[in-house]
Formats: structure tokens, C-alpha cells, sequence
């Protein structure tokens, strides 16, 4: 017989003895991280292949949205280099944006924005390196020309539409670039409780025409949705051309707590809009005209929107570069799924429906999918490469799946840090993508860098998509925040680095010192300024409290990089002229004494000698 | 009478022959290079200045590279130290070189019609009178440019000479001067020219001693 001390102890030291060997099997790190060290000539490689030398030239522009930031960051890949910011839809005075007369109208009252989405122009479905579109939450829509790397529109806030989320996505001769709202509100806006959000809240797609040779934007047409949430779109190109694709969430027609509520059903929609018809419909006068907007009903318009069930919750919907697959990421489910062009045409023909929402056709979701694709937890976006490579981003598995259309094989995943949102491939949104880079645009960078205290940057990491096995290549952190980013070939794209002289058409423009001075209108005083290395000229000039003054600006420099500035202390004033630039800065002048101005963009060796004063009497 | 020409006639006097005057008749072709090639061009480099700024110099008329920027920014980087500006209106040589280099060729052509060489020895010597005028006034604008910088200039350098033929350092600048096309073309013209009056001398020469020999065995 064991006596029951001794059984006490043997019961201990077997706990003990479990408890030494659990911990001796629990690891300090998660496999992927164990796996993802590389090997040293692994690094090399990644470190030859980054490295751009001094006076070297990337191969790639990157547009990267900055989020609620309002703007455009540039980068350079392979290098990751960030080689300038694009302000769009917040004041920035580095480039005096927001501050002269003409940014500061085009940005209106509003000086934030969140720009999500940017499309680059588009020719035959292949990027053109003309404009580059962005799309705001508030409403509006921006077109920045390349040429120039300047903010020349910002189309909106347009009417009836709320949050422009599922933006701005062009058309392939880019005849259009689209919104979408996230947020369903009344149309027309007026207050109506939320209890009757599912019948009286309506979600909003409109097309904005781009003019072909200016670029300019204007509001061509709305049509009325049912109140979901359109989260992202693509435009169909060649086999699928004049077709639009958006998906949406929320089609339970869900208030409240929404990550619940609007997360019941299995499958939601990607809306299939024939925007051709859209056009049509128009011209032949059809719609309402609602706040200053025609706007289609598509009960009305039979043909004009198709609905596609896609489970869950689908974020990206993405057009393979044949233009034949439509594949829709349910951010809440394992899988992605891919549609077929011709399945839905065919669909369409044989009014293969299962139902309808607001008088608009469901379609038989077996009929229209050729494939449930298994990438992972929680896709988001897709890619694409050569060959009918496809990359889908997984955001819950953070990482990214490598598949093939067609066979629908998943060959590989490469682990992402971390969460990542969208992926952005090298001209892989096109009919022809260019396969070597890919870019994480993740959401988390979780101390990746040096830490910068609790505000984190974010982390786009670069792919090498060029073998069989994705590597990733460099860890690069960004602003708040990049959603979705553009990658064209860099010699698409041609800059010029100065204004010439010959085009300039301002009317306050000046190019002779000698024509440098004030010039009084009873209160309106036009002050016409040169500035040259290194003097702005009047360098000193009166006025009269209260007056309303106007600075015009000449830059009549034709050297590249001779930027100079114009800060008026005091009087929150500083605006950037380029070379061969002319700007206006109106302002009251309010305060009475002495005031100095100055140049604020370094320019040369006597830069700091480049000032003068305003005298406010 | 043994010949036309009598034994002793001076060479001036002597007719040049079809070769020399077709020689004669395409150095006065090559004048008029200038009046669409440059003569001269000055290239600067800087640290900043990577591409280099460029001047060419017609005989009308001075055009910078980079579709005359170049120009403008040499100006503008030449008014820190007081130099004056490089313009058209500060170079009389403009109005009348063009004249000037017209006349030399007309005064060519007038050699290949005359066809003696008391005219081509005149073309020749005011060609090179003008020749050496011309170098002489280049370097003298070049030393006024260098030396009359203004007192009051926001850099106070010690006046100097810029090259005028090969390389110099000046301050951050790289300074190469060097003759381009049209000076190429009028050194041509001269080395024909003097091509075509050393041919007649020879063949002169030649024919003296033929008519000599011909006096000797003559009855």
C-alpha cells in the first residue's frame, strides 16, 4: 500500500515534469517568422536588387494614395525611395499649396480630404501617363496632371452622393472615371430618421466625363441604389469593355452596429453597371434631374445594372487583363471567386435571376462563377502579373497568395508585415501587366523601424514577382495612409521641369523687372512681383489697413529646381512659385505696421538677402 | 617675240589658272558657313551645373544652349559678381561682321572672275588683316568682361581674363573655349586661298624656266 503523502508527491513532480517539457516546446516566435529570416545570399540578392546608386534612375513611379492625409505620395521602385508628395486635398506648405488664390479656391472650405483610389489615364486599357484621378470621401474627385505633378481639378463635393469610397477607377480609353457612395443617405438629402434607412436611404454610382484632351471633369451622370455600402469597383476592359464593376457590403440594409449587422447574409454584390447604357439613357433624356443632377433609376432603365452575389462582404472586385475574369474578395470568408464575362452575358440573355433588389436583376450565382479560388483568410484585393498570375492580398492571414487564372491553383504565400489592405502590382490593374514588382500596402508596421512612439507609420513592402517563389525585397514606411497605389513604367511618364516662359497666359504675369510695382484701385491693391535670384521685386511696398491686396507672383526663372517662395509674416501667407510659375495671394490687410516677406524655398547663394516689407498704414 | 608674257613680268601681274580659280571659288563658298554655323563656343560645368551651361557665338549673334536658357542663366549668375550682361547690344561686332565677311567673298569672287593674282594677294591679305582683327576683339571683350565688374556687386572677385582658347578654372566653373564649326570653315577658306596662290607661284615658276629654257635653245 502507497502511502498517501508519497502519492502526493509523485503528483507534483509529474506536473512539474509536464510543465518543464510544454515549455520547452513552446516557441518564442511564430513559424513564419522562424521561416522568414532568409538565408544571407537570399539578402544579397534582395539588396542588389533594391539598390538604385547614387544619380541612378528608378524604373518605376509609384502613386500612393495618402489616405486621410489628403495626398499623393511618389516613390521610386525598386528603390522605395519617397521622391515627393502630391498635394490634393489638404493645405501643404512646402509647395504653398492651399495658400494662393487658385488652390485655396479649389479646395474650398474643405481642408482635409481621404483619398483612397488612384487611377492613372488610360489608353486602350494600358496606362498613358497622362493624368492621374483620386477619388475623396467627401464627395469629390481630384485630376492631377503628370506633366506637371500638380493638382489642376477637383471636381465636387457632388450632390446626393455620400462618402466617394468606391472611387475613382477609370475607364480603358478613359472616358470615365467613377464614384460610388459608402454611406447611403436620403436622395434627395433631407433629414430622415435611420429607422427608415432600409426604404428612404439610397446609395448613389456616378460617372464623371473626362474630357479627352484637357482632362477636365464634370458630373455626367447618377444612378440610384439600393442602400449598400459600394466599397471598391473596376472597370471591365477589352472582352468586358463599357462594363463597371463595384462591389458591395451591407446588403442586409443593415444601421446600428454594422460589424455585426451588416455581416448576416453569406453572400453580398458586385453591382455589374453597363455604363454605355448609362450614357445612352441620357442622351435619350431619361432620369430626374435631382439637386442639379440627372439621375437614372434603374427600375426604369431595364439593362442598366445587374446585380452578382459574392460572398462575403467583398472588398476588391479586380478585372483580369483579359478582361474575361471578374474576381470578387469577401473579406469575411476563405476563398475568392472569380466570375465569367461571358457566364453573365449569357445570364443576363437567359434572365437567369434569383430574385431582385429595387427592381434590380440578381443573377444566378452558380450560373455566372467559374471558381471559388481557396488564397486564404480574409482577401481583399487582387492583382496581376504575367502569364495569368493573379496575387490576391490577405488581410487576417497578412500575407499574399500567388494563384493562376484558369487552373485556379494556389502555388504560393508570402507572409506580409503586417495586415495587409491592398496590393499594388507593376501596371498590374491593365490589360498588359508587367509582372517583376509587387507592393504590400499594409495597415500595421508594429515596431518594423525605429520607434517613432505610439503613432506608427504604416509599411509598404516590395515583392520580387519576377520567379516562381515571391520574395520580398524592402521594408519601406509611409505616411498615413496608402489604400490602393498606381505602378507605371517610369519612361511613360514625362515631366516637364520648368513652366516655359511661352506658356504662361496668367494675365498678372510679369517678365521684366521694370514692370514691377503697385498698382491702387480705390481699396484693391494689385502688387505685380518678380522674383528672380535674389530679390523679389518691389522689395518693399504700402498699403492702407483694410485694404484688399493682391501679390502677383512671377517666377520668371527658367532654370530647373530655382524654385522660390513668398512668406508674409504674420499673415499665414507662403506660396511657392516654380519657375516660369505665376501665382496671386489675396488678402485683407488687417494688421497695420510692418510686416516682412521673404523668399522660404532655398534658391541660392543669397537666398537669405531675397526680402523685402509690406507697410500697412 | 618668243611669248606674250615678257620674261620678268611681275608675279602679281601673272593670270591665275582654272584649278587655283575653282579652289579660290570654294573658299569663298566656305565664308558663307558663317552665317549659319557658329564660330565659337564656351561650355561651363559646375557641381550644380551637370549638363553644362552653353554659349555659342555666331558671327551676328550669341545663342545659348538649352533654347537660350543657358544665356539667361549665365547672366544671372554673372550679375552676383558685377559682370555685365551678355546681350546683342553689347557687341558691335554683330552689325558688321556679317557685312564685313560678305564683302570678303564678294572680293573672292571678284578673284575667280579677274583670275590674277594681284587681286587674290588683296582678298588673301584683307582676309587675314580681318581674320587677326576679329581674334583680337574677341579677347579684348572677353578681358573688358572679365575686368569691368561692378563695385557694388554682392561678390567682390579679382577681375580676370576668361579663356579664349582652351581651359580654365573660374571659381566652381569649369571654363572650356573653343572654336567651332564656321571658324573651322574660314581657317579652310584661308588655307585655299594661300593653297591657290602657292599653286600659281609654282606653276609660274614652272612655265618661267620652260620660256627660259625654250629663250636657251632658240636660234
Amino acid at each position: 500500500m502507497i502511502r498517501p503523502r508519497r502519492l502526493v508527491w509523485a503528483r507534483v513532480l509529474t506536473v512539474a515534469a509536464l510543465a518543464a517539457a510544454a515549455s520547452q516546446c513552446t516557441p518564442s516566435q511564430p513559424a513564419s517568422r522562424r521561416a522568414a529570416g532568409g538565408a544571407q545570399s537570399d539578402l544579397a540578392i534582395a539588396a542588389q536588387k533594391t539598390y538604385v546608386a547614387p544619380g541612378d534612375l528608378d524604373e518605376y513611379y509609384m502613386f500612393s494614395s495618402g489616405g486621410h492625409s489628403g495626398q499623393i505620395y511618389v516613390y521610386g521602385l525598386p528603390s522605395m525611395r519617397h521622391l515627393s508628395t502630391i498635394p490634393v486635398f489638404a493645405p501643404y506648405p512646402a509647395t504653398g499649396y492651399g495658400f494662393d488664390d487658385d488652390s485655396k479656391k479649389m479646395l474650398g472650405e474643405l481642408t482635409w480630404g481621404d483619398a483612397h483610389h488612384p487611377a492613372l489615364s488610360e489608353t486602350k486599357g494600358d496606362y498613358d501617363g497622362r493624368w492621374l484621378f483620386i477619388n475623396e470621401m467627401n464627395g469629390r474627385l481630384a485630376r492631377i496632371d503628370l506633366r506637371d505633378f500638380k493638382t489642376k481639378q477637383i471636381l465636387g463635393p457632388v450632390p446626393n452622393l455620400h462618402g466617394n469610397h468606391a472611387s475613382s477607377f477609370v475607364t480603358p480609353n478613359s472616358e470615365y472615371a467613377m464614384m460610388a457612395s459608402r454611406f447611403s443617405r436620403p436622395v434627395p438629402q433631407r433629414p430622415v430618421g435611420v429607422d427608415k434607412y432600409a426604404t428612404e436611404y439610397k446609395g448613389i454610382i456616378a460617372g464623371v466625363k473626362i474630357d479627352p484632351t484637357s482632362g477636365d471633369m464634370s458630373l455626367a451622370w447618377q444612378i440610384l441604389m439600393p442602400p449598400f455600402d459600394y466599397d471598391l469597383g473596376d472597370a471591365g476592359k477589352l472582352a468586358s469593355d463599357g462594363w463597371m464593376f463595384f462591389t458591395s457590403y451591407n446588403t442586409e440594409r443593415a444601421t446600428g452596429k454594422l460589424e455585426v449587422t451588416a455581416s448576416q447574409r453569406d453572400r453580398d454584390y458586385i453591382a455589374a453597371v453597363d455604363w454605355r447604357a448609362a450614357e445612352k439613357a441620357i442622351a435619350a433624356g431619361q432620369g430626374d434631374v435631382i439637386d442639379g443632377v440627372r439621375v437614372l433609376d434603374p427600375k426604369k432603365v431595364p439593362g442598366l445594372v445587374y446585380l452578382m452575389p459574392c460572398g462575403k462582404s467583398p472588398h476588391g472586385v479586380d478585372v483580369a487583363p483579359d478582361g474575361n475574369w471578374i474576381v470578387g474578395s469577401g473579406k469575411l470568408q476563405g476563398v475568392t471567386t472569380v466570375f465569367n464575362f461571358e457566364k453573365i452575358q449569357t445570364a443576363i440573355r437567359n434572365k437567369d435571376f434569383t430574385g431582385e433588389e429595387d427592381g434590380i436583376p440578381v443573377l444566378k450565382y452558380e450560373s455566372i462563377k467559374d471558381a471559388e479560388v481557396p488564397v486564404g483568410l480574409g482577401p481583399l484585393h487582387t492583382q496581376f502579373g504575367t502569364d495569368g498570375w493573379a496575387y490576391t492580398s490577405l488581410f487576417v492571414d497578412s500575407a499574399i497568395a500567388k494563384w493562376k487564372l484558369g487552373t485556379w491553383e494556389v502555388v504560393d504565400k508570402a507572409p506580409m508585415s503586417y495586415s495587409i489592405g491592398h496590393l499594388a502590382a507593376a501596371e498590374g490593374d491593365t490589360v498588359s501587366p508587367d509582372g517583376n514588382y509587387l507592393v504590400g500596402l499594409n495597415k500595421l508596421s508594429h515596431g518594423r523601424h525605429l520607434s517613432v512612439g505610439p503613432s506608427q507609420p504604416e509599411s509598404s513592402q516590395l515583392v520580387d514577382i519576377t520567379e516562381e517563389k515571391m520574395k520580398l525585397l524592402y521594408d519601406a514606411f509611409t505616411e498615413p495612409e496608402p489604400h490602393y497605389a498606381q505602378i507605371i513604367k517610369a519612361d511613360k511618364v514625362k515631366p516637364i521641369e520648368v513652366y516655359p516662359q511661352a506658356e504662361n497666359k496668367h494675365p498678372m504675369a510679369i517678365w521684366d523687372i521694370k514692370d514691377a510695382g503697385v498698382t491702387r484701385n480705390g481699396k484693391n491693391v494689385l502688387v505685380k512681383m518678380v522674383a528672380v535670384r535674389s530679390t523679389l521685386t518691389p522689395t518693399d511696398f504700402e498699403v492702407n489697413a483694410g485694404d484688399q491686396v493682391t501679390v502677383a507672383i512671377t517666377n520668371i526663372e527658367q532654370t530647373t529646381d530655382e524654385l522660390h517662395g513668398f512668406g508674409l509674416l504674420d499673415y499665414n501667407i507662403n506660396i511657392v512659385i516654380d519657375p516660369g510659375e505665376t501665382k496671386t495671394v489675396t488678402f485683407t490687410a488687417k494688421k497695420s505696421g510692418v510686416f516682412a516677406y521673404y523668399c522660404t524655398n532655398f534658391c541660392s547663394a543669397l537666398h537669405q538677402e531675397m526680402q523685402g516689407y509690406m507697410v500697412v498704414k | 617675240m618668243t611669248t606674250e608674257r615678257p620674261r620678268g613680268a611681275r608675279f602679281l601681274d601673272q593670270p591665275i589658272d582654272a584649278r587655283a580659280r575653282l579652289v579660290v571659288l570654294v573658299a569663298a563658298v566656305l565664308l558663307a558657313a558663317t552665317y549659319v554655323l557658329p564660330l565659337w563656343n564656351l561650355t561651363m560645368f559646375a557641381p550644380q551645373y551637370q549638363d553644362g551651361l552653353r554659349l555659342d557665338i555666331y558671327s551676328y549673334t550669341l545663342v545659348g544652349g538649352n533654347d537660350g536658357q543657358d544665356i539667361k542663366e549665365i547672366n544671372v549668375l554673372n550679375h552676383y559678381i558685377g559682370m555685365r550682361d551678355l546681350v546683342n547690344a553689347e557687341f558691335t561686332e554683330f552689325q558688321w561682321m556679317p557685312f564685313v565677311i560678305g564683302a570678303l567673298g564678294l572680293l573672292l569672287l571678284r578673284a575667280v572672275v579677274h583670275a590674277t593674282v594681284v587681286s587674290l594677294v588683296d582678298a588673301t591679305m584683307l582676309f587675314l588683316y580681318f581674320g587677326a582683327f576679329s581674334l583680337w576683339s574677341f579677347g579684348y571683350k572677353l578681358y573688358r568682361y572679365g575686368h569691368d565688374l561692378s563695385p557694388t556687386a554682392a561678390m567682390q572677385v579679382q577681375p580676370f581674363m576668361p579663356p579664349m582658347f582652351g581651359y580654365q578654372q573660374i571659381a566652381n566653373f569649369e571654363v572650356y573655349s573653343y572654336p567651332r564649326a564656321a571658324s573651322f570653315a574660314m581657317a579652310a577658306s584661308l588655307v585655299l586661298l594661300l593653297a591657290a596662290l602657292g599653286w600659281t607661284w609654282w606653276r609660274t615658276r614652272r612655265t618661267a624656266s620652260h620660256d627660259e629654257a625654250a629663250v636657251r635653245v632658240a636660234p
